[in-house]
């Protein structure tokens, strides 16, 4: 089910500005990964880079290869749709389709994919809302508006509706940052219960969510304004917030810094 | 050297005019304006001057009233708020007057033979007839016209919106921009040239024809442009971050426009179409131009005159005699309640597709 993913020289643009440099590293399949760093150092980038968002900008482009299991997602015959379908993403604000109830959210995904069956979305429906923990609370009024709920209920709805197309691999960018508490706790709970199936990968501007959620945490930070984003150090969450062996990630972990 | 402060009181209260003192000066505004107008002097009365001189008389009087016990700034505040109010009330009058004025003439002649006849056999010295043919006309020409423009419109939108770059696209907004501006007279006399006189032999035995057709073609000209706008302004409202999370489902981008941009503008783009359509039922020259005009029924839009309401009125209200004004009145009483009934319904539409 989840995939292996490996980033070799990955660099990215906006236009002529270079916003990460050369990033490398290596994602293990069923495991939480957190990229953490200061603001405009580049780790949506990096994100939005693995399941090929960043070209939807206007002037946007991508160097390097990125190979999921083996295959790079960079060649030229390969159909950017079934990538996406391979590799889900969440975003920062909840974006449920405003025109679409709450049944209609969740097998979106599979109802544009070609999946007709009543019954199949039925199920994979209910499959999807009872991973995200939201099926008890929404159950009895699947057909009322998806923007109707709270933020944090949003946000696990885009989460199930992510997770109904049954991708290997689940982007997450800041999923928390525009939630309350209690909400961010519901989310990261359904993240440590998602990594049984699913490679997740998590950008964070919380450290503690990164030392509570991931498994291995990637570091990444600028110089000065202006230049591309670098990835400084790569270990494991464990390690990285008690014995890194880069400066900065010390300095920026222990707030001297950023 | 003293430097200037601002004077601030302790006290956050200041005092204010009583709730009945608006009310008052309106009252005693009102008659005074009577007494000068009416009573006193050589003016001999008239409602719009007396109304005038008690609006005019009311700010002042509230002004000064307000200036000696609330102090200048609650003054401006109350003459300002009573200048936006009056402001409002001026720009809706037309509106109201209009609209009385269309019902007052109108019903003259509402009746079943008006909706049920035309005016074939009927001379301008003769009572009855009816605007069934304008109707029909109307409907046709109106409905033929959005069938075109709303595909084309709306697609053009999309492409300006979600797949154009660089010069192409600038060059497209601008010649929709230019459209905007046409006159209906020279959209008219373009389908004239175009294709009355030049493509419609080719369909009529080397014949020449007016057409409703040919007004719908004309309508087009003047719909597009609106349509194309008010679309792509629409479009544009619909955020990005509803697009990104379809590509992350993995859906095709022309998926993504059909079935999460457009819905998402639905409404407002019916809206538009709405304003385009209701412009087009009310066009009356390029109709006279390349449909001719008619007193018969003809429900073929694609052969021999037609005729439309707005057409209808014209013709009916150049009549010397007494019974054309009456028929042109109810024409356009006519004409306005189908663009309304048309506009509530495109509404409840739009409305039920997006909330279920």
């Amino acid at each position: 089910m989840a995939k292996r993913i490996e980033a070799n020289n990955i660099s990215a643009y906006y236009g002529s500005f270079k916003a990460i440099d050369s990033i490398s590293l290596t994602i293990e399949p069923k495991s939480v990964t957190a990229l953490i760093g200061p603001s405009g150092c580049g780790k949506s980038t990096f994100l939005r880079s693995i399941n090929r968002m960043h070209e939807v900008l206007p002037g946007a482009h991508v160097e390097g290869s990125l190979t999921i299991d083996g295959q790079n997602i960079y060649d030229r015959d390969v159909d950017v749709t079934a990538v996406r379908r391979m590799i889900g993403m969440v975003f920062q604000r909840p974006n449920p389709f405003p025109t679409m109830s709450i049944y209609d959210n969740v097998v979106a995904g599979l109802r544009l994919g070609g999946l007709r069956r009543k019954s199949a979305l039925d199920d994979a429906c209910e499959k999807a809302l009872r991973s995200a923990n939201l099926w008890n609370e929404v159950h009895t009024r699947l057909s009322r508006p998806g923007a109707g709920l709270s933020g944090g209920q949003q946000q696990r709805l885009c989460i199930a509706r992510t997770i109904a197309v049954e991708p290997q691999v689940v982007l997450m960018d800041e999923p928390c940052s525009a939630l309350d508490p209690i909400s961010t706790l519901a989310i990261e709970d359904l993240i440590t219960e998602l990594k049984s199936e699913y490679t997740i990968v998590i950008v964070t501007h919380n450290m503690q969510q990164a030392a509570r959620v991931s498994d291995r945490t990637a570091f990444f930070s600028i110089d000065k304004t202006g230049d591309p984003g670098r990835l400084i150090e790569f270990d494991d969450t464990t390690r990285i917030f008690t014995n890194p062996n880069e400066k900065k990630t010390e300095d920026y972990i222990t707030g001297r810094f950023g | 050297m003293t430097t200037e402060t601002l004077t601030r009181s302790a006290s956050l209260k200041a005092r204010r005019l009583p709730i009945w003192v608006p009310w008052a000066a309106g009252a005693v505004s009102a008659v005074i304006a009577y007494l000068v107008i009416y009573v006193g002097g050589q003016l001999r009365g008239g409602v719009a001057m007396t109304v005038v001189a008690a609006a005019m008389l009311f700010v002042i009087i509230l002004g000064a009233v307000s200036f000696s016990v609330e102090g200048s700034r609650a003054a401006r505040n109350r003459v300002f708020a009573t200048a936006i109010y009056m402001a409002c009330a001026l720009a809706a009058l037309p509106l109201v007057y209009l609209v009385k004025t269309l019902i007052d003439n109108g019903l003259d002649r509402f009746d079943a033979e008006f909706f049920t006849h035309s005016m074939r056999d009927i001379t301008p010295f003769d009572g009855g007839g009816g605007a069934y043919h304008a109707m029909i006309g109307t409907l046709e020409q109106a409905g033929i016209a959005t069938l075109i423009t709303v595909p084309l419109g709306v697609g053009c939108a999309i492409y300006i919106v979600e797949y154009g770059k660089g010069r192409l696209v600038k060059t497209v907004q601008f010649f929709v921009d230019v459209m905007t501006g046409i006159p209906s007279i020279v959209a008219g006399l373009f389908i004239l040239a175009f294709w009355v006189v030049i493509v419609s032999p080719v369909f009529n035995n080397g014949r020449p024809g007016y057409s409703g057709f040919a007004a719908a073609l004309a309508l087009s000209v003047l719909m597009l442009p609106t349509v194309t706008r008010s679309s792509e302004e629409m479009l544009r409202l619909v955020p990005i971050a509803l697009r990104e999370g379809a590509y992350a489902l993995g859906i095709p981008k022309w998926k993504t426009i059909l079935k999460i941009v457009l819905p998402t503008a639905g409404a407002g783009i019916v809206t538009g179409i709405m304003l385009a359509v209701a412009r087009a039922a009310g066009e009356t020259a390029p109709v006279i131009l390349v449909a001719g005009g008619t007193d018969s029924i003809n429900r073929n839009p694609f052969h021999g005159n037609q005729e439309s309401l707005a057409a209808f009125v014209y013709d009916q209200a150049r009549l010397a005699t007494k019974f054309g004004a009456p028929r042109a009145w109810s024409a356009a009483l006519t004409l306005v309640l189908l663009v309304l009934v048309l506009t509530i319904a495109a509404k409840l539409l739009a409305r039920r597709s997006t909330l279920r």
